[in-house]
């Protein structure tokens, strides 16, 4: 790791400042993913911003939104109160993402923020286009066992590795950031960006821009819901792949369906045509095959996850029987 | 008569130092004007180094010396080694790399972010040269050494022409150590010839005997302190290049340097269970008698070493079968050198033949369990021995009522439960019941207070502990009273914790020690004491920490005894090491597990629901250090199964999941519930408690429990190590 300065402002307008004014800072709050990628020497800032004495903590409904600071644990978050009963599909898949010691340090923001996750990008002797672009793809021709399925690009086929997000992405959540030109919200699905050309952007934040709360708008999802992650091990394992299902289902018909998955693509990936496909549906075995069918349509393997299509077909109809089975 | 210690289930004497952090390991040590190293490893598998630049790293703050082959100080045994020969990676001696993550340079600095950095930015370049490290691309290398001969009893490949047969190939994945403790040294010349060292390690002495032999210094200019382990599990049974590496920063800058390494160089400088393929082979009559057996199993190992295991031993005795043959060989790669990890050998072993047996009971339509009591070997059929003990059967019986064994429908995919498919499976494990030869001294002071020192280790299970045990039940001190002492070279000889075998051999010099006193306490007695000057040596009756005469009429404590004639302690030192026993028995322990396991049908993820380990060890010194340490055992095993791997991207000869988020250990939400067993009863041969050794039968087999359950619950056959969900999705039935 390099020697780096540490300033920690005493407001958003303070902390954004010196973000964006310095080539090299970085925002800070829990820290779990940057230390490891400093360390990695995969990123060598020369300040780190420490936000996490902004006043960006609070749970609160707001219009009968529920507005979720960025400096929120992951862990406080799963166990509020209104997470549990107004979305406990976004508490299940915090609580099925890493280890509790890590979601106590972790934030909102922060988990929004972590890097995609692939050895090839960590280890800096290795090619890597997101970290060293125009080096190549270590992954393609290599070891590519946990790798995306969906959306991928010839420079890049890392998986952002977050569960939390993954349910985000289902929910419709919006995202708020504020930045040097002022403040602005995005649609969660937006924030996160495929690969393409530029595989060394995850997101679409500008420079000096701070995710400062995430808002879910309320919703009917409260009861047909289920967080599946298949992993190799029973905790503390990045996704083979994830689903996140949350149905609304009213006198025996789904009324809406969202789908979304983790561990497959470089951003969360929600399934559009496959929730179009159950709407007005019966929840039954075979609409869920059918669904499960149009979400893996467009999957594409590598050499070390041919396991993933099949994988993925099976996991979302699981994840839609328990939600429905409720 | 005091109540017997042996058995109980006695607290840990040094639990509340290691829970309140009191107990302090090899890294906690600080000696004045200690300095920091890191290490700088090589990104390139096979060739030279061109050059070192570390003019940027120097220029750093806080550094203090970088440490390369350039200008290392010369380490005499290098001279002594002849062209060719397989004895080590000489760390720091040219500029051959042979494997990636080789250590090139060592960086010592002030503080330890500072030697971290300036490791960065030394510039080595290389010369690259074409690498090696996939075992199946490179099997046109494998050979043999000396000590892999083949083996053959009866007929080779007589398993062919039985009225069943099966045969099949197994692999396991390189699997590494991973103790929570990483390693590393501090390494202090307080004089030109004169070392201290704090190592982590499973041998105090051996690290001793191999400094001693590197630098020609003596024996005793070499002090080596390692009171607490943090987990070894094979990784600290020898001294690594990283060792050397610091030794010698040291001794060029003439100051204490500590180096710790990181948990990714943990993957490259420390060993690890070597990958192997093994094809198994193995028939039998219809009625399930086995004729034959074929073993050939092929491991990797490094360039400039040949590691060789017991992967093969097992086939050879473990049943009672006519004709066996084995073959074993190694393919060298450019990869470091593996080393024993837990269940060395018969853990890579067992799963293949504990793996066969149930696949040849399935095309037998025969109950597995019923298969190996028919095949049960009453001798050693290798050896043609009596065994010492062995309560094999006994341990059948106990853990498949214990795990509900009649619940399992020997049907395939038969059972559910919450849409889980359920399966049931068992194997059977064994490993060497060693006694090697160790020495301990016994200080009785005036107080009544014991003493008792040896250069034993503890990695983990309580070496400690058990020693007080013993020695409370060979002298009638109280428990409270005794004290042993080890991991300090300059105690009295014992070998490296390794094999099993410390209670063993320690235990038993213990044993010997503590009754050479009670002696020496007589011979005291019979020459000052007036009523005790009659009574013949051989009479004299040792009871509760007292002397009795023959008679029982005449008593004096050994305390009064040290009191009465002013002695402030007594000591004795004795030697203690298996006999002509040896020779006439053949001395195993043995393990068997029972597993029950889920399988989700769509998913393929497997879940162990229920464990049932049963040891056949002897005599239990410990039961609930003994439960600890098979319950670790297990836990290992769990990882084996299911969940370990080190990866390496052949193109670079580099791992790609060297840390823990990718490397999967088992974790609490992976270890069922899990009940032991043990058999408790004595081996009357092998030493004074007639204690076998636990640690490696507490792993070994158990992969291939699951193995057979996952295939009982879903019909599918996982040969190949760990059983992943998409192994268990893409396996046909």
């Amino acid at each position: 790791m390099n020697q780096f300065s540490y300033v920690r402002p005493a407001n958003l307008k303070a902390a954004i400042d010196a973000v964006a004014k310095d080539k090299s800072a970085r925002f800070i709050a829990g820290g779990t993913n940057l230390l490891d990628l400093m360390k990695s020497g995969v990123v060598t800032s020369e300040k780190l911003v420490d936000i996490n004495r902004l006043p960006l903590k609070d749970i609160q409904l707001s219009e009968g939104a529920l507005h979720i600071g960025a400096l929120v644990l992951n862990s406080d978050l799963a166990a509020h109160d209104l997470v549990k009963t107004q979305h406990p599909l976004l508490s299940q898949a915090l609580l099925a993402g890493a280890s509790q010691q890590l979601r106590n340090m972790a934030t909102v923001g922060g988990n929004m923020m972590q890097r995609t996750r692939c050895t090839y990008f960590y280890d800096t002797t290795m090619p890597c286009n997101k970290r060293a672009p125009n080096s190549g793809c270590g992954a393609i021709g290599g070891i590519n066992r946990m790798h995306a399925i969906f959306g991928a690009s010839d420079s890049c086929i890392a998986v952002h590795p977050s569960d939390m997000c993954v349910a985000l992405a289902a929910l419709d959540a919006m995202v708020l950031v504020t930045g040097p030109k002022g403040s602005r919200r995005i649609p969660f699905t937006d924030f996160h960006r495929l690969p393409g050309n530029t595989p060394q952007l995850d997101n679409n934040l500008g420079k000096g821009e701070l995710i400062t709360a995430v808002e879910i708008p309320s919703n009917h999802f409260t009861k047909n819901i289920y967080y599946l992650k298949v992993r190799d091990r029973a905790s503390y394992a990045f996704a083979l792949v994830s689903v996140a299902v949350a149905l609304d289902i009213r006198d025996g018909v789904i009324h809406e369906a969202r789908l979304a998955m983790g561990g497959v693509a470089h951003k969360p990936w929600r399934l559009p045509e496959a929730e179009k496909a159950l709407a007005g549906k019966a929840p039954t075995a075979e609409n869920f095959r059918i669904a499960a069918g149009i979400a893996t349509q467009s999957a594409k393997a590598y050499k070390h996850n041919m396991f993933k299509p099949a994988l993925a077909l099976n996991s979302i109809q699981t994840a839609l029987q328990k939600a429905a089975s409720v | 008569m005091k109540k017997q210690q042996t058995g109980q289930s006695m607290d840990r004497v040094d639990g509340r130092l290691k829970v309140t952090g009191g107990a302090r390991y090899f890294a906690d040590h600080q000696p004045d004007g200690l300095l920091y190293a890191a290490l700088v490893c090589s990104p390139v598998s096979s060739g030279t180094i061109k050059s070192v630049n570390a003019t940027l790293a120097l220029r750093a703050p806080g550094v203090v010396d970088v440490v390369s082959h350039l200008n290392a100080p010369r380490v005499p045994a290098y001279q002594e080694s002849k062209p060719g020969a397989k004895d080590g990676l000489k760390i720091f001696k040219d500029d051959r790399i042979y494997s990636n993550g080789q250590p090139v340079a060592i960086v010592v600095a002030n503080t330890l972010e500072r030697a971290v950095y300036a490791a960065s930015l030394v510039e080595v370049q290389y010369n690259q040269e074409t690498h090696y490290t996939d075992m199946n691309a490179s099997m046109d290398k494998a050979f043999q050494n000396s000590r892999m001969k083949d083996y053959v009893r009866g007929e080779a490949g007589a398993w062919e022409k039985a009225a069943v047969t099966h045969t099949a190939q197994y692999t396991i994945p390189l699997e590494v150590h991973n103790p929570m403790e990483l390693a590393g040294i501090i390494a202090h010349w307080t004089t030109p010839d004169t070392l201290t060292l704090y190592a982590k390690t499973q041998g105090v002495k051996s690290v001793q005997e191999t400094i001693q032999d590197l630098f020609k210094i003596p024996e005793q200019n070499i002090t080596v302190h390692s009171q607490f382990v943090g987990g070894g599990f094979g990784m600290a049974l020898r001294i690594w290049p990283l060792e050397v590496a610091t030794i010698l920063a040291a001794k060029k800058i003439r100051k204490p340097v500590k180096l710790v390494i990181t948990r990714d160089q943990m993957f490259t400088l420390v060993g690890y269970r070597p990958n192997a393929t093994q094809q198994l082979s193995i028939g039998a009559t219809a009625e399930g008698k086995l004729t034959g057996i074929t073993h050939e199993a092929v491991a990797i190992t490094s360039p400039y070493e040949d590691f060789t295991e017991g992967i093969v031993a097992m086939s050879k005795f473990m049943y009672a079968c006519p004709n066996v043959n084995t073959k074993y060989q190694l393919v060298p790669l450019n990869m470091s050198t593996p080393v024993w990890m837990r269940g060395p050998g018969e853990a890579t072993g067992s799963f293949a033949l504990e793996s066969a047996i149930d696949e040849l009971a399935h095309k037998l339509k025969m109950d597995p369990l019923q298969l190996r009591v028919i095949n049960h070997a009453d001798v050693d059929p290798e050896k043609n021995l009596p065994f010492s003990s062995k309560y094999l059967k006994e341990a059948y019986e106990i853990g498949a009522e214990k795990i509900g064994w009649t619940n399992r429908n020997p049907v395939p995919r038969s059972r559910e439960e919450d849409g889980m498919l359920v399966g049931y499976g068992m194997s059977s494990g064994t490993f060497g019941a060693y006694r090697g030869k160790a020495t301990v001294s016994a200080t009785l002071k005036a107080d009544g207070s014991l003493v008792l020192q040896s250069a034993a280790s503890d990695i983990g299970p309580g070496t400690a502990t058990a020693m007080v045990q013993i020695a409370a039940d060979v002298t009638g001190i109280a428990p409270e009273k005794i004290k042993f002492m080890l991991g300090e070279s300059s105690y009295p000889f014992a070998p490296e914790q390794g094999g099993s075998s410390t209670v063993s051999t320690v235990g038993s010099a213990v044993s010997d020690a503590c009754k050479a006193l009670q002696q020496q306490l007589a011979t005291i007695a019979i020459s000052n004491i007036p009523a005790f000057k009659t009574a013949a040596p051989e009479t004299i009756i040792y009871e509760d920490g007292q002397l009795l005469t023959a008679n029982r009429q005449e008593k004096i404590s050994y305390e009064a005894l040290l009191q009465q004639q002013q002695l402030p302690e007594v000591k004795v030192m004795t030697t203690s090491q298996g006999g002509p026993e040896r020779k006439k028995y053949s001395m195993y322990s043995f393990s068997v597990h029972f597993a029950k396991v889920h399988v989700h049908p769509a998913t393929g993820v497997v879940r162990i629901k229920h464990i049932v380990s049963v040891a056949d060890a002897g005599t239990i010194v410990n039961a609930k250090t003994a439960r600890s340490q098979m319950i670790g055992g297990v836990v290992g095993g769990i990882g084996m199964a299911l969940t370990e791997e080190a990866i390496l991207d052949h193109r670079f000869g580099r791992f790609v999941n060297n840390n823990f988020a990718d490397y999967h250990v088992a974790v609490n939400a992976d270890t069922p519930p899990t009940d032991v067993y043990f058999i408790n009863k004595k081996d009357p041969y092998i030493n004074p408690m007639g204690s076998k050794g636990m640690g490696e039968i507490a792993l070994i087999g158990f992969a291939a429990a699951v193995a057979n359950a996952v295939f009982n619950a879903t019909g599918k056959r996982v040969r190949d190590l760990p059983i992943t969900p998409d192994k268990v999705l893409e396996t046909t039935a």
